[in-house]
């Protein structure tokens, strides 16, 4: 069979593109928003591990004699209606933001995705019995379902958090459900099955890797929304209560006061517009990014 | 020789739609011996693939599979998905058309390869991995180690499908059905697929159903031939039987399309009319609406099977006979009425 060797082209050896500190150079360039938008984050995220450190004063610690003060060398960025210093607060609030975002697209991934692949990988009555589920809880306007929710299992951030869960999980079983269908029909499916793959295995080996990416842009998309639905709802009373440390909750407190003492109210309404922007350039960018067609080093 | 592998009688496969049943398949028989490699001919949507799934109890549903289709003895029609998972790669393998799409893009050769060796053989890591690359090996995949690292979309068609041969090949099946497993490569690199298929077929003893649209790869690779329409076998023989003295009139049509070489430019030979919706297929012979030898028997009564001899039947009326040569023309479409 030598001859026939002789025919075949090798396996071509790795590709040898340019030095690493030009590809991360070249990718600062083509991608100014994700790289942008991920320091952004990755400040936030440090400033969210290391309060402690960073915070100047005990952001608890009621002090009415400096109540009010604008921004100043002790104060940073001045203190609320109870003394409290605003700049602690913040670097705290950061931590609950961060931890309500992970924990709610984490629940309604986990409670969204599984439903999805398996109404797309059975089909059928499967299918119709989840998705209906799902359409149901579709139908509420996206604010409106958390107050329902809270109001009736009762207000704190807790229940906050798995109200929107319940909100967001139709979202990703229905993405999950789509993308299991364009996946399933992939001849590499056929192909598993042919070679004597059971269905579980299928489904993780070859429906899940595949089909998860529209669901993790989502999610990275997300993140920043339900950041904001988190605050929305400690807004009007029914999400954190004191004395959680709540961006939401902060701006509430001090509303009355904004004309008079602004740094009151726009800094922690800052603070949530600065993470929801980091985190949703972070998010087109991870679209970007996992979209085959923009894949200019592998 | 001369022991059964695989063995479809009568196999029927309909898909009901809303208001009418697509019939895919309608008693199609095949039987391929041990060692042999089947060619199995027709065109476009004349049930070639779907009987090919059959073989592996994988009709998509809604479709109702009846009849009786064997794997090496075993009776697949009828049988639960579980019990044809040992069939699935263990008795019977299949490699696709589009080897690109045939892999996950998500994982190495390596891994889907030693996923699969793992599967049939509880192998360890390392067992595993070495007989993945004598899989390799012996598809002559050039660099089997580095390949094994690699992802699909790092390799070539010709490459990607010799893998999936190995794959197939690596938990040993009895027959392995190749459904247009050279179509979508380049000429030389299916010349290629197709000496590696007869090589391995030589060594091993391996039994192939290989599915194709391509007379020319027939003649070059089939011992027998199966020429199907509407979902029936029409004619079946020997390579050198069919080819040279077909009988159907179909056969005779689909070999008369086949382009030559240094014809300069003449017209291109096709066959008048379509093929017929299944939903709906013709009385009697489902040929007879494209065929100039139909009679009014056609229309009325579906031919059986007559042997003309040396293991060659056809299904037809009006069979050509063994001598005899089609007059000038009559192929083509353009002087039909």
């Amino acid at each position: 069979m030598s001859t026939l060797e002789a025919h075949v082209i090798g396996v071509a050896p790795a590709f040898t593109g340019p030095s690493r500190w030009k590809r991360v150079r070249h990718f600062v360039g083509s991608h100014p928003l994700f790289v942008i938008g991920l320091s952004m984050f990755v400040i936030i995220v440090v400033a969210a591990l290391a309060a402690p450190l960073i915070a100047t004063h005990d952001p608890l610690a009621i002090k009415f004699s400096e109540k009010l003060q604008p921004p100043s060398a002790d104060h940073y960025l001045g203190t609320d209606s109870m003394g409290r210093d605003i700049f602690s607060r913040v670097v705290y609030g950061a931590r609950t933001s961060l931890m309500v975002g992970v924990v709610v697209v984490g629940l309604a991934i986990g409670i969204g995705a599984p439903m999805g692949l398996l109404a797309a990988y059975f089909g059928g009555r499967v299918d119709t019995v989840m998705m209906r589920v799902a359409d149901v809880f579709l139908a509420f306007p996206p604010l409106l379902l958390p107050i329902a929710i809270t109001a009736a299992i009762g207000a704190g951030l807790f229940h906050a958090m798995i109200a929107l869960a319940i909100s967001w999980f139709p979202w990703y079983a229905r993405i999950m459900r789509s993308s299991v269908l364009r996946v399933k029909s992939e001849l590499y499916v056929s192909a598993a099955r042919a070679m004597g793959v059971n269905h579980t295995n299928v489904m993780v080996r070859h429906a899940v890797p595949n089909a998860l990416t529209p669901v993790v842009v989502q999610g990275s998309l997300d993140f920043g929304y339900v950041i904001l639905a988190a605050a929305s709802l400690s807004f009007i009373g029914i999400g954190a209560q004191p004395p959680d440390i709540e961006w939401g909750l902060m701006a509430a407190a001090e509303r009355a006061k904004f004309l008079d003492f602004p740094w009151t109210v726009l800094c922690p309404g800052l603070a949530i517009f600065v993470t929801v922007l980091a985190v949703n350039l972070v998010g087109d960018g991870i679209r970007d990014l996992l979209d085959p067609k923009h894949q200019e080093f592998k | 020789m001369s022991e059964e592998v695989l063995a479809i009688r009568n196999l029927r496969i309909e898909f009901p739609e809303l208001f009418r049943t697509v019939e895919a398949v309608r008693g199609a028989d095949l039987s391929v011996r041990r060692g042999e490699i089947m060619g199995l001919v027709g065109e476009s949507g004349c049930g070639k693939s779907m009987t090919a799934m059959a073989c592996l109890g994988l009709v998509p549903p809604p479709g109702r599979v009846s009849g009786h289709v064997s794997v090496d003895g075993f009776e697949v029609v009828g049988r639960p998905d579980r019990e044809l998972l040992p069939v699935r790669g263990g008795l019977a393998a299949m490699i696709f058309q589009n080897p690109g799409k045939a892999l996950n893009p998500f994982f190495t050769i390596g891994r889907q390869l030693t996923d699969v060796i793992r599967l049939r053989h509880r192998h360890g890591e390392q067992e595993s991995r070495e007989v993945a690359l004598e899989a390799l090996r012996s598809v002559h995949l050039p660099d089997p180690e580095i390949a094994l690292g690699r992802y699909p979309h790092q390799l070539s068609g010709g490459q990607l499908q010799r893998a999936m041969i190995a794959m197939a090949l690596a938990c040993e099946p009895k027959v392995l059905i190749a459904d247009e497993p050279t179509t979508a490569l380049d000429v030389t690199i299916q010349a290629q697929v197709i000496v590696l298929l007869r090589e391995l077929a030589d060594a091993r003893g391996l039994t192939i159903l290989f599915i194709t649209h391509d007379l020319g790869v027939v003649g070059s690779l089939c011992d027998r031939v199966s020429v199907m329409y509407a979902g029936r076998v029409v004619e079946v023989g020997s390579v050198r039987d069919v080819l040279e003295s077909p009988a159907h009139p179909y056969t005779r049509k689909l070999l008369a399309t086949v382009p030559k070489l240094g014809d300069g430019h003449s017209e291109l030979a096709f066959i008048p009319g379509q093929v017929p919706d299944m939903a709906f297929p013709p009385s009697g012979c489902a040929f007879h609406p494209r065929c100039e030898r139909a009679s009014p028997v056609c229309t009325k009564s579906d031919p059986d099977d007559r042997d003309l001899g040396a293991m060659h039947r056809v299904a037809c009326h009006h069979a050509h006979g063994a001598g005899e040569t089609e007059a000038p023309g009559t192929a083509n479409g353009a002087t039909t009425p």
